[in-house]
């Protein structure tokens, strides 16, 4: 009886998984076009999975072996039961090695089952729970099902009138591991992270992201261009349809495993975001229905089941409730630690700036401060709305050289908006003594420059980033230079990540970057250090951005400084709130950003934390009854620096009159 | 419900709101003049409570590439067009804008204050009410209600106070900072938008040419010398409506007599000499 019932089953539930497919794909492409070469993705596909996927997921090795023997045991059980039962090529050796095959799945399932016994809550119950059961159903069914077939069991003990009753139960346990395996995988299950998820590698909008044998960099994160040119270009995501077919397929690959969850700081900070959230309304949005069935945790102070959606219908309602508010948007602090943390590789930030563009540039709906702050660049290039002719006032005694003086410069010194505000400005002296002291041929633009449109991009201004960026790119075309330095991680992000879509293609060096590479080069001495213990904050631009973890660390271990690793740092670093236009926008949460890095902080025992970036300092020393001192490495470099003897310093006659004295200044 | 909701759409009025092309005060670009968004606004404020009303916005001058992406600015707040009455830089904005306003007959027209750039007088809402003989009011806070006819307006006066009017429509009101501040021009409508444009008679300002234009200056403030022995003191000081001192207050008075003691009252303070 089986062995005329296990084709049915095996080959309906193929057909039916083939039935769903067709409709989840026609579901994707709903989207907008997208240039993706399809045969290239899918030959990358096992290469991405097994290499750089694995990369990410094996940051859990719990979790990472139990995929391991879960999924590898299915794949090759699903092949081998469709040989050995859907065809009946009754090898023994065949037979033999489903046997191991689903064995393996059984123990997989069962570490399965095991995390989900008390799961944590960033994972998502409801359909998820029964998963472990329906992966054992399979595992345990095909087991048994291929014990006659390779001999130990006999032949005929389910073949029997007496045990008709015995091969019905295992043709129903057969029945429901095929359901949720192959059918459930195309039609909407759990197990649908598995087709959508396959595919979602093999066409990623972002396939720099991934490694190839050559080597490859593992790391795209600037933002995409919006056409412009062509009017009858939407601005913007306004509706779930609007988003390109490939990131429809990217929200569709997610596992709901709340790894961003856990690093997101707005979630944290009770902010009403909560990326997998996001990533789960915008599956209901191109699919159509309710929020109701979501499993996981809400996004703070938003109640499950209010928010509802369709393919062509708008995300953010004008009046009311559509599927996601628009503070849940503007929640987000770009930080990325979601999209680094996910092992889908699901592009979140991408999705946020997104809808925010089409909420500025359509709606003129920027919260709270947003509006002026990018009046304030259009009308002055700089978001505090200063005089652009004051961008070099806090450097009026330090004689700094100009572009348009020199013409032709080593290093181009950005200074960035910071030069407005009197604390960065702190900074930006400490690092022109520096480079000063190591004889760098340095030239800054002075009043050339203008707000590299970080801000702007971030908050969706997109019309905005594009004029600053091309008058920037104009002026930068006018001087030669071989690198810039910057001591703004976001500058140094746009201008050498974002600039380039745009026709301006420079070699950009964060300052840490910089004083590491001339500390190497002899060209800075250093005294010992003297203070107390430090610790070091990542900012997410230099860092999860531009994975710029060592430099600013070697140089603290240049200047003598052990650093206190906190316990989130390097890539999985929290944000100190200052990104993406966060403090401008300014969603209320429970908590604040900064303060919970601040206690970070605190738990690492440092009495300073060094960082480099002017909203770090911002934000961190806005925290009130800091334990911790904050100061950029910039500043701790200058406050080291030794005046080296004149046999240290090569051709001790380049020194320039002006560099003399202007030392003598800062000092 | 019904009923009430035609009578509102029977209220809905025909507003025109003149625009003119702002200056950033620190780096004197163009852009959306500060006042005249308010206007815009309060006009879109309007719109909102009275369903049927319909937004005219006009703009008197020459068009260019900056004078345009000023405008849009305006364009962008959520208007499809704008009229544009062309005439040559320089001239006259006033008879252009009563010609088109008489023959279009709006029944409430919204202004600035005072021009960002040019002579910024101040003079066109009054010139405009002396043209079409239409009551104005000035420094606008808010528009309350439209009914019959007639409109009930808020008035900022000095220090916070607050004046209710009813006004009689067809009326020109001038708005300055007492009015809700302009929403986000949003980029996408404002690249949409289209300019109507018409060709008026224009009229070169005469008086304007001979006139030697200079960017503005503060004026310096008299020291207000507060001698205060406690924190309340120098806080009553600072927030109470300061008692004029040795002023003339002249009532029954010809205008003869009128502008003599002004005049005087000019010399005397050095403004004239």
């Amino acid at each position: 009886m089986l062995e005329t019932l296990l084709p049915i089953l095996i080959f309906t539930a193929l057909a039916l998984a083939v039935i769903g497919a067709v409709r989840r794909i026609r579901l994707w492409r709903q989207g907008r076009p997208s240039r993706v070469n399809l045969f290239k993705g899918l030959v990358a596909l096992p290469r991405r999975y097994l290499v750089d996927l694995h990369h990410v997921v094996g940051r859990d090795k719990m979790i990472s072996n139990t995929h391991v023997a879960t999924a590898g045991g299915f794949v090759a059980a699903a092949v081998l039961m469709i040989l050995v039962h859907g065809l009946g090529i009754a090898n023994p050796l065949l037979g033999g090695l489903l046997l191991l095959a689903s064995t393996s799945m059984f123990v997989g399932s069962l570490f399965v089952a095991r995390r989900r016994l008390n799961p944590p809550a960033r994972l998502s119950k409801g359909p998820w729970m029964r998963l472990p059961k329906s992966l054992m159903a399979f595992s345990i069914g095909v087991f048994l099902i291929t014990l006659p077939t390779v001999g130990l069991l006999p032949e005929g003990l389910l073949e029997g009138g007496s045990s008709w009753l015995l091969a019905l139960v295992l043709a129903g346990v057969v029945a429901w591991g095929l359901g949720e395996m192959f059918f459930g995988m195309t039609w909407g299950g759990p197990m649908k992270h598995a087709f959508a998820g396959a595919l979602h590698l093999a066409f990623h909008r972002r396939a720099e992201r991934f490694s190839t044998k050559k080597g490859g960099a593992g790391r795209s994160t600037g933002l995409k261009a919006l056409n412009l040119e062509d009017e009858a270009a939407p601005l913007g995501v306004e509706k779930p349809a609007d988003f390109t077919w490939n990131q429809l397929l990217g929200f569709d690959a997610c596992v709901q495993c709340g790894r961003c969850e856990a690093v997101c700081p707005a979630f944290a900070a009770g902010q009403p975001l909560n990326p997998k959230k996001l990533i789960q309304d915008m599956v209901v949005g191109m699919a159509g229905g309710s929020d109701a069935a979501y499993a996981g945790s809400p996004y703070p102070g938003k109640p499950v089941g209010e928010h509802a959606g369709s393919p062509h219908g708008p995300i953010v309602a004008l009046e009311g409730k559509a599927l996601v508010d628009a503070d849940t948007l503007w929640s987000c602090t770009t930080c990325r630690a979601c999209v680094e943390e996910c092992p889908m590789m699901i592009e979140h930030v991408d999705a946020i700036v997104d809808m925010r563009r089409y909420l500025t540039l359509e709606r003129g709906k920027t919260p709270n401060k947003g509006a002026e702050v990018l009046d304030n660049l259009i009308a002055t290039d700089n978001p505090g709305g200063f005089d652009p002719g004051s961008r070099l006032n806090w450097a009026a005694d330090l004689n700094l050289p100009l572009m348009s003086d020199i013409k032709q410069v080593d290093v181009l010194l950005w200074l960035g908006d910071g030069a407005f505000d009197m604390r960065n400005q702190r900074t930006l002296r400490a690092l022109v003594k520096v480079l000063r002291a190591a004889e760098v041929d340095f030239a800054v633009l002075g009043t050339e420059e203008r707000d590299s449109g970080d801000v702007a991009r971030r908050l969706g201004d997109e019309a905005t980033f594009q004029s600053l960026a091309k008058r920037n790119i104009d002026t930068l075309a006018k001087y030669r230079f071989l690198q810039i330095v910057t001591c703004d991680p976001h500058s140094f992000h746009v201008l050498g990540n974002e600039y380039g879509e745009l026709g301006g293609h420079y070699e950009v060096r964060h300052h840490s970057t910089f004083i590491a590479e001339l500390f190497d080069a002899g060209r800075l001495t250093f005294a010992p250090w003297k203070g107390g213990s430090v610790t070091y904050h990542d900012p997410c631009y230099l860092g999860r951005y531009n994975g710029e973890f060592d430099a600013p660390r070697n140089v603290l271990k240049a200047l003598g400084i052990e650093v206190k690793e906190m316990e989130r740092s390097g890539f999985r670093s929290r944000c100190c709130g200052g990104g993406g236009g966060a403090p401008i926008t300014d969603i209320p949460g429970e908590r604040r950003i900064p303060d919970m890095r601040m206690n970070d902080v605190k738990e690492s025992g440092a009495e300073l934390v060094a960082v480099g970036c002017p909203q770090c300092t911002a934000m961190l020393e806005g925290v009130v009854d800091a334990s911790a001192e904050v100061r950029d490495i910039a500043e701790l470099v200058a406050d080291a620096l030794v005046e080296r003897s004149a046999d240290d310093v090569s051709g001790a006659s380049r020194r320039t009159t002006a560099s003399t004295t202007a030392e003598e200044v800062i000092v | 419900m019904q009923p009430d909701l035609h009578q509102k759409q029977q209220q809905g009025i025909d507003v025109a709101v003149l625009v003119s092309i702002g200056r950033h005060p620190t780096t004197g670009r163009a852009r959306r003049a500060e006042q005249d968004a308010r206007g815009l606004e309060l006009a879109l404020a309007i719109e909102a409570e009275l369903p049927g009303t319909r937004i005219s916005m006009l703009h008197a001058g020459s068009q260019d590439d900056s004078s345009e992406a000023a405008l849009r600015g305006y364009l962008g707040m959520g208007l499809e067009s704008m009229t544009l009455l062309e005439q040559p830089e320089g001239s006259d904005a006033i008879l252009p804008l009563v010609e088109h306003l008489a023959a279009t007959s709006p029944q409430l027209v919204i202004t600035g204050a005072r021009a960002e750039r040019g002579e910024g007088s101040g003079l066109l809402p009054y010139a405009l009410a002396e043209h079409l003989g239409w009551p104005l009011v000035n420094s606008l806070a808010s528009v309350e209600k439209v009914e019959n006819g007639v409109v009930t307006l808020l008035q900022a006066l000095p220090r916070g106070q607050r004046r209710r009017l009813k006004v009689r429509l067809p009326a020109i009101i001038s708005v300055d900072e007492a009015a809700p501040v302009a929403r986000q021009s949003a980029f996408g409508p404002a690249r949409r938008a289209t300019f109507a444009i018409t060709t008026t008679t224009s009229e070169a300002d005469s008086e304007l040419a001979q006139w030697h234009l200079a960017p503005a200056r503060k004026r310096p403030k008299r020291l207000k010398i507060v001698k205060a022995a406690s924190a309340r003191d120098r806080f009553k000081a600072a927030a109470s409506k300061s008692e004029g001192k040795g002023g003339q207050v002249l009532t029954d008075v010809t205008p003869e007599q009128g502008a003599e003691a002004i005049y005087k009252l000019l010399k005397e303070e050095d403004v004239l000499r």
